[in-house]
């Protein structure tokens, strides 16, 4: 049994430990999930994987707003009156026991008829008699046992969700189509000259055709549409010539079985779309547990306590927030509008918009602003704006975020097949005019034959199979990318933007170094315990980097706001606070946020506050150098210019005091001068400038809560491998490359047969499939190969 | 020789079942998930062992 690490949670356990059934606990919360699960025999939790719980979290109040029926209406699924079903996201699913204990939540409570947990998406889907039991009592117990569910704002708005199978459908009528005509063909494909199969040949060759006609008029459907769409944009896109050729195999084949010239070409036909769309599923499965399009919606809660005049409190929702209407925050809390601090003491936690994990301390008066989380009791304030009107809340109106970014970009898949459309069309139309001098009969044969066999089905493929397969890699390693084009444009990136707080420096305690004269004892006595009475970050965080001393109880302390604190024991007095404020008034100004001191009005010195940098940034700073532009934007002031110069090589670009739209208009610039930008942030106030960049990377602690809308998300301990990753973007476009050369070999000899006039539908049902597998096997091999090099 | 259109028609009827099997399969949202089930038969045995009674692990009946 191990004695140091919690039985529920597997986090370490400490002075507090508590002993339970010979098991040890890190708290109270874990035990009591513990005593749940094996009063109900549900023991079996731990069984299946050692410490898989969390601990739960204190709820009370949080939930109120779940009885109410407008809100029950939105959240719930299907409702007859006596059973209801909901769709539970809980990000805490990680384990099988997760998906045990969620399933049998039945034996906790009989109401719950049925739970099914989505792995992937990690919901649970609950199934309870609403007579006896509602929502919220099955979210409170969900909390209970550790898996509180996270209802936000966004559930609201999108209701009930369709999913997009066609997909599926297409790709199993082609399939089914694919194979059926392969079984059709034999007979021809070995010219069995044998009397009854010459008798049913017509048959044969009329079920070929019944089997293509839902392939050609349902599983293609999607390359013509972006064929159309792409001619009216006057690009020769990929699709055109997939279009083309599908169209062209029906009616030759049509044609061939009615005036009996041969077998045509539906099993070319229905395996050229099996395999394109093979390669697109195979591209588009990607992270259903992720979410690339978050806007503020998925951060704000649903619903708010509302105090009314009467001094009730009622929950009401978000949207229905007024101008001046009074509202509770519980601690924990999202603030949802801008508004003003009314009652009790704020300590506002800003990490989702700013990324800084420091909380602000506010009082009574002060404005706050929507998307920082309370984080010390209960306050009270009053709404100033509503929710789409507030401060952060306003930047999503920006038309950077109802751009699609793939419009603007050109694959090389694309760029590659402009070209080849051309040489196929001018080949078919040159082979046709030769052939109407020498054996007119022969002509319309070649022409068809060259649009047949030319249809670039490998190059299709190339793109999806090789970037599909880095995203499945770069997907083991913890950076998660939205789509395949990402890895293109990842390749082309010549500018690298980093964010400041919370990406480049890590989120944990900022360090102090203190330079001056050395303090005595009674005055670092003094000092602490002037500390000890201010709620400044600052002073919080200095508090928290001293030595414990002996507390003293102060004879005079005062805050003055923006400046210092001053505290007074016996004798002694001490000032904290900016330079000003203790008397030195010829101190240069300031790059880095410094405490100055001075005891009896004499100056002592300063304490120098430092971010603390992830580790191994200067290396990745140093190995970036060399190929790309390297710049830092930074919300905060210049304090840590010096500090951050020493550490970065001499070439990047420092900007402070960025706001969220600043950050947003220079990299438009950069772009307008030609740059191709990354851009890599982590809070809610970079969420303009990744939608503007080419690439914005979201950096994320935890990769299954909160991140903003971007094209990738990478997890905060991989940071040190962005370069690694850039590097593989780029193979992986090279082997792009050299599946293209490949496939244009097939194409040549392919075409060779075409112009000749002697492609038989045998030939091309050989080298359709040949070339289309060795590209695949070439370009999984390639792409396994390079990846080798990703630690 | 005729039967050789019965045989055909059988062979391709039983193409038909299993592609109209698969196409409910994908309606019922049996590919939305593809990973959790593989988790989940591994479960019911365990079950058993300690109350039978809660064994009801019923299809889920989809309701659009």
């Amino acid at each position: 049994m191990e004695s140091s690490t919690c039985f529920h949670c597997g986090d370490l356990s400490d002075s507090s430990t508590i002993f339970f059934d010979e098991k040890t606990f890190c708290c109270q919360g874990c035990k009591t999930v513990y005593e749940i699960f094996s009063e109900n025999d549900l023991t079996c939790y731990y069984d299946l994987q050692s410490a898989p719980g969390t601990t739960p979290k204190d709820i009370q109040g949080k939930y109120d707003f779940l009885s109410q029926q407008n809100i029950i209406d939105k959240l719930v699924e299907f409702d007859d009156g006596k059973s209801q079903i909901a769709t539970l996201y809980i990000p805490q699913i990680h384990c099988s026991s997760c998906i045990w204990i969620l399933e049998n939540l039945n034996k906790l409570n009989s109401h719950i008829s049925n739970s099914q947990v989505d792995f992937g998406k990690k919901t649970v889907r609950l199934q309870y008699n609403s007579q006896n039991f509602s929502l919220k009592e099955a979210v409170i117990l969900l909390s209970s046992i550790g898996y509180e569910p996270y209802i936000s704002l966004e559930d609201f708005s999108t209701g009930k969700t369709q999913v997009n199978r066609s997909l599926i459908y297409k790709l199993g009528i082609a399939g089914f189509a694919f194979g059926n005509v392969m079984f059709l063909s034999f007979p021809e494909y070995f010219e069995v000259k044998e009397f009854w199969l010459d008798q049913y040949k017509p048959f044969f060759r009329w079920l070929m055709f019944a089997f293509s006609l839902p392939v050609v008029f349902y599983s293609s459907q999607d390359y013509y549409i972006s064929a159309y769409k792409g001619l009216r944009a006057k690009v020769l896109n990929i699709d055109v010539p997939i279009a083309l050729g599908i169209i062209v195999l029906f009616l030759r084949s049509t044609f061939d079985i009615i005036f009996d010239h041969g077998s045509g070409f539906f099993d070319s036909l229905t395996g050229l779309l099996f395999f394109l769309l093979l390669g697109k599923f195979f591209q588009q499965r990607t992270y259903s547990f992720l979410s690339f399009e978050r806007d503020y919606k998925s951060y704000f809660p649903i619903a708010i306590t509302k105090i009314s005049k009467a001094g009730q409190e009622h929950p009401i929702q978000v949207y229905d927030i007024k101008k001046g209407d009074r509202l509770l925050i519980r601690n924990e809390e999202l603030i949802p509008v801008d508004g003003v601090l009314i009652k009790g003491r704020a300590k506002i936690d800003y990490s989702f918009v700013t990324g800084e994990s420091d909380a602000v301390s506010k009082i009574s008066g002060d404005k706050l602003f929507a998307g920082g989380k309370q984080t010390s009791g209960s306050i009270e304030m009053e709404a100033l704006k509503s929710v789409e009107q507030s401060y952060l809340t306003q930047l999503w109106g920006n038309d950077v975020f109802n751009k699609v970014k793939e419009d603007g970009f050109t694959t090389l898949t694309n760029l590659i097949s402009k070209r080849f459309t051309i040489v196929v069309l001018s080949i078919a139309f040159i082979s046709t005019a030769f052939w109407l001098f020498v054996d007119s009969s022969k002509a319309l044969n070649v022409f068809t034959s060259v649009l047949i066999i030319a249809c670039p089905c490998a190059i299709a493929l190339a793109a999806p199979f090789t970037l599909g397969n880095i995203l499945r890699i770069f997907g083991k390693h913890k950076f998660y990318l939205k789509n395949a084009t990402v890895i293109e444009q990842l390749a082309a990136i010549d500018t690298i933007i980093f964010d400041k707080t919370g990406t480049i420096t890590s989120n944990k305690q900022s360090t102090a170094t203190y330079e001056g004269d050395s303090l005595s004892i009674a005055e670092e006595v003094l000092l602490k315990n002037t500390l000890r009475g201010s709620n400044h970050p600052l002073s919080r965080t200095l508090y928290d980097l001293l030595e414990e001393n002996d507390i003293i109880m102060l004879d005079q302390f005062e805050e003055h706001v923006g400046q210092g604190i001053q505290g007074m024991h016996q004798q002694d007095s001490m000032k904290i606070g900016s330079a000003n404020f203790v008397g030195r008034t010829n101190e240069a100004a300031a790059l880095n946020t410094s405490v100055h001191i001075s005891s009896n009005d004499a100056y002592k010195g300063k304490y120098t506050f430092y971010n603390s940098y992830r580790k191994g940034l200067s290396q990745l700073f140093n190995k970036l150098k060399k190929n790309y532009d390297l710049a830092i934007l930074s919300g905060d002031n210049e304090g840590e210019m010096e500090n951050l110069k020493k550490l970065l090589p001499a070439r990047t670009k420092l900007l402070f005091n960025q706001k969220p739209d600043d950050k947003l208009e220079y990299i438009k610039h950069h772009q307008s001068e030609g740059a191709k930008v990354l851009m890599i942030g982590d809070g809610l106030n970079d969420a303009g400038a990744l939608a503007q960049s080419n690439v914005g990377i979201a950096l994320s602690e935890n990769v299954n809560v909160f991140s903003p809308a971007c094209d990738a998300i990478l997890d905060a301990e991989r940071f040190n491998s962005l370069s690694d990753f850039i590097n593989l973007s780029k193979s992986a476009i090279k082997i792009v490359k050299w599946a293209f050369v490949l496939s244009f070999m097939y194409n040549v000899v392919g075409v060779s047969f075409a112009v000749t006039g002697r492609l038989e539908p045998v030939v091309a049902a050989i080298l359709m499939p040949l070339s289309s597998i060795s590209i695949v096997v070439f370009t999984t091999i390639a792409t396994n190969l390079t990846a080798r090099k990703l630690k | 020789m005729s039967v050789i259109y019965l045989l055909l028609s059988l062979s391709i009827l039983v193409a038909v079942i299993f592609f109209v099997a698969f196409i409910f399969a994908v309606k019922n949202g049996q590919y939305d998930d593809s990973y959790t089930p593989s988790v989940r038969m591994l479960f019911e045995d365990e079950l058993v062992k300690e109350k039978p009674k809660t064994l009801k692990k019923s299809k889920l009946t989809n309701q659009e």
